[in-house]
């Protein structure tokens, strides 16, 4: 491996740097997650055909998919972060993974609410306990027990070592959510975009899809960077670039 | 990497393996309890006889469906690969309830007919615009044929 890729991570492990770098990329990562989601957005609701089955209906999936998809996403990031902290007590891992959970929460629950949403007409119930709803639902609660247990601690640091603990417990859930419509006969559909094999999908329904899929990545980049250099002020108050930056805000004003 | 690391490296990791271990024996040993529904041939091979109620998924089978002139109620027949059964049925329907359709249905059995309170319709994970979905509704029957032929091996 090139030598500057560890150096560079290493680099960025130190709050003051990934204060700057996050700082530089939030901004960009927030337009371009508007931009995204507006173009998608106008692809899905208003250039993209009724479904043969569903009509117009089917349109939820551009807002819930995505959702579903960063529900799972932010836990295993969450996880990842978790890990790395866990074990090599870098306090910028602590922090990422602290303040995914929020984020990701908000992912699961509107991916509730617009499947319930769905639910209804399609189906005909808000809510049933299928593997695949019932597993959705063990994901939010990790979520608010990991917000909780690190919240629950005087000590920060103490609080995201216990709620890292709590999140690698949990992401046996994840593999569970995304498997369980192969292994249980479920109420849920099957999945429709594969990463093998063609999707079940016409293109012209795909693509607004896949841009959606984007625009919640990137703004996952803009919300998680916004609450890390928060948090990486609060937590270092007394430290001297936060002072430097206080001071030349100050001058600003 | 130095001991310290090395040994919480070691915990995390572990502590990890024994969560999923716990967690897969649990869901494996669940595993009979956990399915969302009986299919008709299931039923009718006994697999269902503990429970007083229960829910029956298939296909309802095209042509079956016979709606009441006076009420709501509604008797249709649904079906898998090797069995059928008849459900009846007195309520609204979903959207998507019509021949062919996936349908879950809560209930219980009553003799060999199936007393349903309460009917789901299950929609498939295919998206594709109605235009080409009738463009493609001769090559689906034929594949639909086709796939009847290759389901149906003689035990």
């Amino acid at each position: 491996m090139a030598n500057w890729v560890p150096l560079w991570l290493h680099k960025l492990g130190s709050p003051p740097i990934f204060y700057r770098f996050a700082g530089i990329v939030r901004p960009w990562a927030l337009t371009l997650a508007i931009l995204a989601a507006a173009v998608a957005l106008y692809g899905g609701l208003v250039l993209a055909p009724a479904d043969y089955q569903q009509g117009d209906a089917y349109r939820i999936i551009f807002i819930h998919v995505p959702s579903a998809w960063m529900s799972l996403f932010i836990y295993g990031a969450m996880a990842v972060a978790a890990f790395v902290g866990l074990v090599w007590r870098i306090k910028i891992a602590e922090i990422v993974a602290m303040e995914s959970a929020p984020i990701g929460a908000a992912f699961t629950f509107i991916t509730l609410v617009t499947g319930s949403l769905w639910g209804k007409p399609m189906w005909g119930t808000w809510w049933t306990w299928d593997a695949r709803l019932t597993s959705e639902l063990v994901l939010l609660f990790l979520y608010i027990g990991v917000i909780g247990l690190y919240h629950s601690f005087e000590d920060r640091r103490q609080g995201a070592r216990a709620a890292s603990f709590l999140v690698l417990i949990g992401i046996v859930n994840v593999p569970i959510v995304h498997f369980s419509v192969n292994w249980w006969y479920t109420l849920h559909q099957g999945s429709t975009v594969r990463l093998v094999g063609p999707s079940r999908i016409d293109a012209s329904m795909l693509w607004p899809l896949l841009t959606m899929m984007a625009a919640t990545k990137l703004y996952y980049v803009a919300s998680l960077f916004a609450r890390v250099r928060a948090e990486l002020i609060a937590s270092e108050g007394g430290k001297e670039w936060v002072r430097a930056i206080a001071l030349g805000e100050d001058a600003r004003s | 990497m130095n001991p310290t690391r090395k040994r919480r490296l070691i915990i995390v990791t572990s502590v990890v393996v024994a969560a999923a271990i716990a967690i897969g024996l649990t869901v494996f040993a669940l595993q009979q309890n956990m399915n969302y529904l009986f299919t008709p041939s299931q039923v009718q091979g006994g697999q269902a006889t503990q429970y007083k109620t229960f829910r029956l998924g298939g296909m309802v089978k095209a042509g079956s469906i016979q709606r009441a002139s006076d009420s709501l109620k509604v008797s249709f027949i649904v079906v898998d690969a090797a069995g059928a059964m008849p459900v009846e049925y007195t309520g609204i329907l979903p959207d998507l309830f019509r021949d062919n359709q996936s349908v879950i249905a809560s209930g219980r059995m009553d003799g060999a007919r199936f007393i349903a309170t309460e009917v789901l319709a299950k929609h498939d994970e295919t998206y594709m615009p109605k235009e080409l979905k009738d463009a493609m509704a001769k090559a689906h029957e034929n594949r639909k044929i086709d796939e009847a032929a290759a389901k149906d091996p003689s035990p």
